[in-house]
Formats: C-alpha cells, structure tokens, sequence
C-alpha cells in the first residue's frame, strides 16, 4: 500500500515534468484501465468510421475523386491497426478488443451512426469530422502515453489530406449549379452539430476529463478543443458561402471566439446509447466482415503451423 | 465465439537508404511472410522506404525501467572518457 503511494507521486511527478509513460513502466491501474478504454474506443471509431464512406466508392464521380476516397479509406484502416498496437501494449489483446466491439460491449465515435445521403456528405466528412478529428488527435500526439502519442502522431501526418479532399469537393459544389449548392448545404446542415458533439460533453459534465489531464493523456479539454475547431472552421465556410446552421453564431471581438448555440446534448445521448440512424447498421456490416473473414484467419492459421503437423506425423 | 489470437510482430523500418532500421509499430499475422506483406500495406503507404523487419514480439526481451536508472547512469563523473579531459602541448593539431 505504501508502495503504492509512493509510485504514484513518482508517476505523477514524471507526468507533470513532461516525460512520457512507456508499456512496461510502473502506472496505476487505473490508468491503465482508462487508457485502454479510451485508445480501443479510438481504433474501433477508425474501423467502423470506413463504412459511411466506403459506401460512397463505387458511385464516386470521377477517377480522381474515387482515388482519393479509396486512399482516405485505407488510411482509416491502418490508422485503426496503429491504434490496436498502442492499446495492446497495455496488456489486452487484439481480438479481445474487437470481439468486445463486435458483441457491443465497446463504445466507437456516435458521428459513424450517421448516414452519408449524397455525395455532398463525403466531402462534409472530410472537411468537418476529419478536421475535428485532427483537432483532437493533434492534441493527443503530444499525450503522456508513449505508445499512444507515437500512434496520434503517425495518423495526424497522414490525415492533413483527409480534411483538404473533403474541402476540395464541398468548395467544388459549393461553386456549382443550383442543385449542387443545395445538396452541400443539406450536407453541412447534417453534420455540423454531429461534429461539433464528437469532442464530447461539456467540460462540467465529463466525468473523466479532468482525471485524463491531470496524467497528461490529454493536454486540453473537450470545450476548449470545440471552440478552437468552430474558430477555424467558420472562415472555411464563409470563403466557399456555406451557411452554418446556426442562428445564435456571433463572432465576440473580445475573446477572439465564435459563440455558437446549444447542443442537443439529448441527441447525442441518444445516439450513444444504440438509438442513432445506424447504428444497427453498422453494426451488422462489421459483424458480416468478421464473419466473413473467418475461414482467411484460420487457413492462415494452418499454413503457418504445417511445418509442426508434419514433424508430428 | 472468441477469437483465435494470431501472433504479434515488431516492425521496424528504413525509411532511406544508409539510415538505421527503427521501431514503426506492430502487426498481427499468422507467419513471417504474412506479417512482412501486412506490415508492407501498413507502414509504407507514403514516402519510399527501403527495407522492412519484421520480429516475432515474444523475442523481444527488454531491460526493466526500474533498472534504469543503474544500468543508464551517464558517467558524468569520468571525465577521461571525453577528449576535453586530456591536455596536449601548445601548438600541436589534428591529435
């Protein structure tokens, strides 16, 4: 016990001096718990998040726009094996995690329990939750966890043309013909609450906010990171004339800040809790894919232990 | 069902030639070749790395943290190991 107290005060003086944790340092288990929730959450919404956009590959409208969904695409799917990695390194196992994804025990982003409509939402991905994703895991290369603030760092360097791709067709539509027009307003009209919820509750009412920068896991909070991604964002919008769905939107000459309207925290609760446009979906689609990938697994597994079967025959 | 565990391996990567291999992350696959293919499509979708590792992550052995404070300790006090701490005659260069 008194061990304890002492490795603790130890482990929170390498945190508040800027060190980072690695795998096989002393941390409390708590810790531990904490961030293997948060860094298998994080992988699992890299996973589930390919599926409102792969639905969009096939009916890309040219070859350069389905090459660039196809590589944004397969980045999501690596940026989810990074992530893996990190949270194995706290002792769970991979197949642990997915199963615990699969049979609905873990949690992934609510945004990927949305449906992508038209087109025009492909680019509002890219453009609106890309950028509040690298908004987030830009602050999460810097955490105190080595292997998790490796991973946010490799996956912020790939994601910068996530956001650019995605703008590049919501500027393109936003410059085109009437219908063109309407359907990335419809788009943007959408998804900007859904993504404006993706930095999670406000600072008062997350539980584990505060506990997660005490250790350094994360370095700003989940309404300082919202603000900062409505701060950049409105310039966007107003270069290419979208509208913001939001009547009480005011710029405060003051603060420097946009000051933007209530969130349907309702909604949001709604969501995670099974209840969103697809979250059964999407469910199903993942389920299907593991299944489906079964009989790979286990050829696998055979081809690589032939050589022990025929010793032992 | 549970899922069967496929083992882990340790990537490391060259990212250009003349440079040292260095640790990328890590892939599950059922043999070696499988685990160079995986770690191929994971790691090296951008710039132009020349040669991957791959190493089963159960033969990876480590030193303890704890131990390294004595294992790493930086000598300050051996000054001999440093070349400021030899003298040599006034106007003598290139030694």
């Amino acid at each position: 016990m008194h061990d304890d107290v002492a490795n603790e005060s130890r482990f929170q003086e390498r945190i508040d001096s800027g060190e980072k944790i690695e795998p096989r340092d002393w941390m409390p288990e708590r810790f531990r718990h904490q961030l293997i929730r948060m860094i298998s959450q994080h992988a699992h919404s890299e996973i589930v998040g390919m599926l409102p956009e792969g639905n969009w590959i096939t009916r890309a409208p040219s070859l350069r726009r389905k090459m660039a969904l196809l590589a944004k695409v397969q980045d999501e799917a690596g940026h989810g094996l990074y992530l893996y990695s990190a949270a194995e390194t706290l002792g769970v196992s991979r197949e642990d995690l997915i199963d615990q994804l699969l049979d609905g025990s873990a949690k992934y982003s609510s945004i990927f329990n949305y449906p992508t409509l038209t087109w025009a939402d492909v680019g509002v991905i890219g453009w609106l939750v890309d950028g509040a994703a690298i908004v987030n895991q830009t602050m999460l290369a810097k955490s105190s966890y080595g292997p998790y603030a490796r991973a946010n760092l490799r996956i912020c360097k790939e994601e910068n043309f996530h956001k650019k791709q995605g703008f590049e067709i919501v500027a393109t539509l936003a410059a085109g013909t009437t219908e063109q027009r309407s359907m990335v307003q419809d788009a943007v009209d959408r998804w900007w609450w859904p993504s404006l919820m993706m930095f999670g509750p406000h600072d008062n009412d997350s539980p584990n906010t505060a506990e997660l920068m005490r250790w350094g896991v994360k370095r700003r909070s989940n309404d300082d990171l919202r603000q900062h991604f409505v701060n950049i964002t409105i310039p966007q919008a107003k270069a290419v004339g979208i509208t913001i769905p939001d009547p009480e939107l005011r710029y405060n000459e003051e603060s420097g800040d946009w000051e933007f309207g209530a969130i349907d925290w309702d909604e949001f609760y709604r969501v995670i809790k099974g209840n969103g446009p697809c979250n059964a979906e999407r469910m199903k689609a993942r389920r299907s894919a593991h299944d489906d990938g079964r009989w790979v697994r286990e050829a696998a597994a055979a081809y690589a232990s032939r050589d022990t079967v025929a010793a032992e025959e | 069902m549970k899922t069967p565990d496929t083992p882990l391996w340790e990537v490391f990567l060259q990212n250009k030639q003349g440079a040292p291999h260095e640790h990328a992350g890590s892939v599950h696959a059922s043999d070696a070749e499988m685990a160079l293919q995986n770690a191929r499509d994971v790691f090296t979708r951008r710039g132009h790395p020349v040669s991957i590792w791959v190493v089963p992550a159960i033969q990876v052995h480590a030193s303890n943290p704890d131990d390294a404070h004595s294992l790493f300790d930086p000598a300050d006090d051996k000054l001999y190991r440093h070349p400021s701490f030899y003298s040599v005659p006034r106007g003598v260069r290139d030694v």
